[in-house]
C-alpha cells in the first residue's frame, strides 16, 4: 500500500487530498504514475506538466525514480507561501 | 546567533513579534520586519480570506535550509521566520519575517531573500476564498524573477 496525495489545485480534480492503493503491477516508476492519474481522473493534462512535480517518501524526485520502496507519494503542482 | 522558525496555524501579532525580536538583541543596529497581510482586494471580486496547505516536514526542512542559506550569506544577529497555515482571514498576517544585524544593508537584504524564498520555494498552497469563490493561486511570473536575483547575484 501507498498513500498518494494530491496538494493544491490537483486535489480539486481528485476530489480527494490522499487516498492509499495497491499500486498496479504495471507502476514502477514515478512517470508511470504520471500516466495512471493522469488516465484515472481524466485531469486534461495536468498531471504530466513538467511543474507539477512528485515526491517520493518526502523527498522530491524526478520521473525515472522508482517506486519499489515508496510509501508516501505526492503529486506537488508550484508552491509558493507569503 | 537567535533564530526562531515558527509554521502554524496560529494568529500571529507582528507587533509582539517585532517587540519580542528587538528584546533578542544586543549587538544589531539595523532591524528590518517585513509582515504580509491579506488583502481585500482579488482580481474582479472581494476576498474574504486565504487557505494555506503545507506539507511537514518538507515545508520546515525547506525553510529552514532558507534561513541557513541567509545566515551564511549576510551578518545576522537575529533572524526569525513565521508563517501561517490553515484558514486566514482579510487583514490578518499571513507571514512575519524579521531580521538584525550591526548594519541596516545586510537586514534589509536577507530579509528580503527570505520573502522571495516563502513567495516561490516554500512548500506551501495558496487558495484565495472570495465571494464568488475559491481559486488556487500560484507563483506569479514577477514572483519568480524576484527570486531569480539571489541566484545572479551569488555567483558574482
Amino acid at each position: 500500500m501507498a498513500d498518494i496525495l494530491y496538494f493544491g489545485r490537483l486535489s480539486d480534480i481528485t476530489r480527494k487530498p490522499t487516498e492509499s492503493i495497491d499500486l498496479p503491477s504495471d507502476i514502477s516508476h514515478a512517470r508511470d504514475l504520471r500516466s495512471w492519474a493522469e488516465a484515472r481522473f481524466q485531469a486534461a493534462g495536468v498531471f504530466l506538466e513538467p511543474t507539477v512535480r512528485i515526491a517520493v517518501n518526502g523527498e522530491i524526485v524526478d520521473d525515472a525514480h522508482p517506486l519499489a520502496n515508496a510509501n508516501e507519494i505526492a503529486f506537488m503542482p508550484p508552491v509558493g507561501g507569503g | 546567533m537567535s533564530v526562531l522558525i515558527n509554521i502554524s496555524d496560529q494568529p500571529i501579532s507582528a507587533p509582539e513579534l517585532l517587540n519580542d525580536f528587538e528584546s533578542r538583541l544586543s549587538s544589531s543596529g539595523g532591524v528590518v520586519s517585513f509582515s504580509g497581510v491579506v488583502r481585500p482586494d482579488g482580481k474582479d471580486t472581494r476576498v474574504l480570506g486565504l487557505f494555506l496547505q503545507s506539507y511537514s516536514p518538507m515545508t520546515e526542512n525547506g525553510v529552514e535550509a532558507a534561513v541557513e542559506q541567509a545566515l551564511n550569506r549576510w551578518p545576522l544577529e537575529a533572524l526569525s521566520v513565521y508563517h501561517r497555515t490553515g484558514k486566514i482571514r482579510t487583514g490578518e498576517t499571513i507571514v512575519f519575517v524579521a531580521t538584525a544585524s550591526r548594519h541596516r544593508r545586510a537586514a534589509f537584504e536577507a530579509a528580503d531573500f527570505l520573502m522571495d524564498y516563502l513567495k516561490t520555494e516554500a512548500v506551501f498552497w495558496k487558495k484565495e476564498i472570495t465571494e464568488t469563490g475559491e481559486v488556487w493561486i500560484e507563483p506569479r511570473e514577477q514572483d519568480y524573477q524576484d527570486n531569480q536575483r539571489w541566484q545572479k547575484s551569488e555567483t558574482n
